[in-house]
C-alpha cells in the first residue's frame, strides 16, 4: 500500500491498467468456459458407461473411455419402435440437404442476377415480396403445405421435404446473390451484350466465375438451415424418412426402457457434427452469411 | 422471335420463383387466414363463421400461458442476449491477442441445431444427475436446482439455453459495429483525455443504433419462432408450463386435430412478427431506394 501511495501517478495508472487487463482476460476465459461447458459435458458423457454416469460427477472426465454409446447411437438406439440408431436418418438428412442446397442456390443465383443486373419494371416489387417471405413464421404455411404435399403424393417423402426447403429457401438465396451482384457495375453486362453475348452466356462466363465467395456463403447458410431444421422435418416426414434432428429428438424423448444418457449425448454430437465441421472449416463464410442473412447487407 | 425471347428472358427466369412465392407464401397465408375464420376441426372446412376460433383461442388457458411465456421468454432472451453480446464485443475489442480463438468459441453454438442445444441442456439441468447432483456431490447437500422440471421456473431454462445459443452471434454483430466506428473521432476523444468508458457510452454505442435495431429484430424473430428448443428441452412441459405459440400451433395442427385453432394461432404469430418486422423492412427498403 505504501508503495502505491508513493508511486507517481503514471506508474499507478500503469498498475491499474495491468490489473484491468488481467480482469479482462479472466472474464473472457470465464465466458469461454460457459460456452464450452455444454460441449465438454456432451463429449465426456458420451464416453462414459451408464454406471459411471450414475455414480460420477457431471463435470468429471471419464475414468474408463468407452465408445459403446457411440456405436449404439449410430446403429442401435431406438427411435420409437425401430432400433436402427441414427444412421439411416443421418443419410436421410444428407439426401435431403444436398439437392435442396444445390437447387436453391442455383435458383437464387439466377434470381439475383436478374434482379441486380437486368432490371425491369416491377423487379424491385418482386424482390420486396420475396424478401418479406423470409420473415414469415412458417407455422402460417404448415397446414396448406401439408395438404398440398398430400395432393401431390409427396407427403412423408424426402422429395417433398426437398421441395419445401427449396421453396422457402429461395428468398434468402436470392437476397444473398442480389446483394452481391448489385455491386458489379452494369457496364459489364452492356459491354458483353455489345460483343454479342446473350443472357445465359453472360451469367455463365462472367458472373458465375466472379461468384465463388457468395456461393460459399449461400451454400453454408442453406446447408446449416436445412440440416438443423426441425419444424418442416417433424411436420412433413413419416417413420423412415425423418431427418436426423427429428430422429435425435425421438431417441432422447423416447420413454421406453432405461434412459441412456451417454447414447443421447453421442447421438446429439453425431447430429451436430456436419454443421460444426462446416463452422470450423469455413467459419469466416459462416459468420458472413449469418450477418448478411439477418442484417441484410 | 429470338430478340423477343432475349428481351423477355430475364422476366421468364424470375417468373417461376415469383409465382412460387405468390402461391406458397402469400396464397398459403391467405388459406390459413380463411380457415382461421371457419369451424374446421380435423379437416378444413371453408364456410366462414366469423371470429369463433379467435374467441376460443383467447379463452383458452393454454394459449394464455403460451402468450405469457412468449412475453417472459422474449423479453429476457432479447435483453440478456443483447447485454451479454455487447459486453463480450466491447471486451473483445480491447486488442485481445487471442481474439480469433475466443470469437470462434463464443460463436460455435450458433452452428448447432436447437434440438442439439436442447438435448445438451436437458442433460445438464436434469436434477438427478446434472448440475444439482454435481453441486450436492461437492458437499452442498441442500443445493437445489430443479428449474427444468419446476413449472414455475422451467421457462427460464429455455431462456438460459437460448441465450447460450445466440449471444455469441449478437457479439459478432456488435463487434462488426464497433469496428466500423470512425477511428478518427475516437482518437480525437482520447487526445482530449476523455476516459474510455465515456468514449463508449457517449460516442461509440450511440453510433451503433442501427445495429441495436438489427439485433433486436433478429432476436425477436428467433423468440417468436422458437419451437425446436422447447420441444427438445422441456417438450412444452411440465404440463404445458413452457408452451409457446409455436408449440401450441403444432399441437393443435398435428396431435389435437384442431385445424381451426392451429390456423388462428398461426395468424396471431404472424401478426406479432409483422408488428415487429414490417416497420423495419419498410424503413430499410425506403432507405435503399432513397440512397
Amino acid at each position: 500500500m505504501a508503495d502505491l501511495a508513493h508511486s507517481t501517478p503514471r506508474s499507478q495508472s500503469n498498475l491499474g491498467r495491468i490489473a484491468l487487463r488481467w480482469l479482462l482476460y479472466i472474464l473472457l476465459a470465464v465466458f469461454a468456459l460457459y460456452y464450452l461447458m455444454p460441449l465438454f459435458v456432451m463429449v465426456t458423457t458420451s464416453l462414459k458407461s451408464l454406471d459411471e454416469i450414475r455414480t460420477g460427477s457431471l463435470v468429471a472426465l471419464p475414468r474408463e473411455v468407452t465408445f459403446d454409446a457411440w456405436k449404439t447411437a449410430w446403429s442401435g438406439a431406438c427411435t420409437g419402435i425401430q432400433c436402427e440408431g441414427l444412421q439411416p436418418y443421418f443419410w436421410n438428412s444428407v439426401l435431403l440437404a444436398v439437392p435442396a442446397v444445390m437447387i436453391s442456390t442455383l435458383i437464387g443465383a439466377l434470381n439475383g442476377y436478374v434482379i441486380a443486373q437486368w432490371r425491369f419494371k416491377g423487379a424491385n416489387l418482386i424482390f420486396s415480396l420475396m424478401l418479406f417471405g423470409c420473415f414469415i413464421p412458417f407455422q402460417v404455411v404448415l397446414l396448406p403445405m401439408a395438404r398440398l404435399l398430400g395432393m401431390m403424393g409427396l407427403a412423408g417423402t424426402i422429395p417433398g421435404l426437398i421441395f419445401v426447403h427449396v421453396i422457402y429457401g429461395i428468398g434468402f438465396t436470392t437476397l444473398f446473390f442480389r446483394n452481391y451482384y448489385v455491386t458489379i457495375p452494369s457496364e459489364l453486362v452492356k459491354a458483353a451484350k455489345v460483343d454479342g453475348a446473350n443472357f445465359f452466356r453472360i451469367f455463365w462466363s462472367i458472373f458465375l466465375p466472379l461468384s465463388l465467395p457468395i456461393i460459399v456463403v449461400t451454400v453454408i447458410w442453406q446447408f446449416t438451415q436445412i440440416w438443423n431444421d426441425f419444424l418442416f422435418g417433424v411436420s412433413f416426414s413419416q417413420a423412415g424418412t425423418q431427418p436426423v434432428t427429428v430422429a435425435l429428438n425421438n431417441i432422447v424423448n423416447s420413454t421406453t426402457g432405461v434412459k441412456e444418457y451417454n447414447v443421447d449425448m453421442a447421438a446429439a454430437i453425431i447430429a451436430a457434427l456436419p454443421t460444426l465441421l462446416v463452422y470450423v472449416v469455413a467459419g469466416k463464410y459462416f459468420i458472413r452469411g449469418l450477418t448478411a442473412g439477418s442484417v441484410k447487407g | 422471335m429470338s430478340e423477343w425471347l432475349e428481351n423477355h428472358l430475364p422476366k421468364m427466369v424470375l417468373a417461376p420463383s415469383f409465382i412460387a412465392v405468390l402461391v406458397f407464401v402469400y396464397g398459403f397465408i391467405g388459406w390459413t387466414a380463411w380457415v382461421s375464420l371457419t369451424r374446421s376441426k380435423l379437416l378444413p372446412r371453408y364456410e366462414i363463421h366469423g371470429f369463433i376460433q379467435y374467441d376460443r383461442l383467447f379463452a383458452s388457458p393454454r394459449w394464455d400461458t403460451a402468450m405469457n411465456n412468449l412475453f417472459i421468454f422474449g423479453a429476457l432472451f432479447i435483453v440478456i442476449a443483447m447485454v451479454l453480446g455487447l459486453l463480450l464485443a466491447i471486451m473483445l475489442d480491447q486488442k485481445i491477442r487471442t481474439e480469433g480463438v475466443i470469437r470462434t468459441i463464443y460463436l460455435y453454438p450458433m452452428a448447432l441445431s436447437m434440438i442439439v442445444t436442447g438435448t445438451a441442456w436437458k442433460w445438464i439441468l436434469n436434477p438427478g444427475l446434472g448440475i444439482e447432483a454435481t453441486v450436492r456431490g461437492w458437499g452442498f447437500e441442500n443445493f437445489s436446482f430443479d428449474w427444468v422440471v419446476n413449472p414455475d421456473f422451467a421457462i427460464y431454462t429455455i431462456v438460459l439455453a437460448a441465450v447460450w445459443q445466440s449471444s455469441g452471434f449478437v457479439m459478432a454483430l456488435f463487434l462488426a459495429g464497433l469496428r466500423s466506428v470512425d477511428g478518427e473521432i475516437i482518437k480525437a476523444a482520447q487526445v482530449d483525455g476523455i476516459p474510455t468508458w465515456r468514449i463508449y457510452t457517449a460516442i461509440i454505442i450511440p453510433s451503433m443504433a442501427p445495429i441495436f435495431l438489427s439485433a433486436f429484430i433478429v432476436l425477436a424473430h428467433l423468440a417468436i419462432k422458437s419451437f425446436d428448443l422447447v420441444i427438445a428441452l422441456t417438450g412444452g412441459g411440465p404440463g404445458y408450463a413452457t408452451d409457446l405459440p409455436a408449440t401450441y400451433m403444432y399441437a393443435m395442427a398435428f396431435s389435437r386435430g384442431d385445424i381451426g385453432q392451429a390456423a388462428s394461432s398461426a395468424m396471431i404469430m404472424m401478426l406479432v412478427v409483422f408488428a415487429i418486422v414490417v416497420p423495419y423492412l419498410y424503413s430499410e427498403l425506403r432507405a435503399k431506394t432513397d440512397g
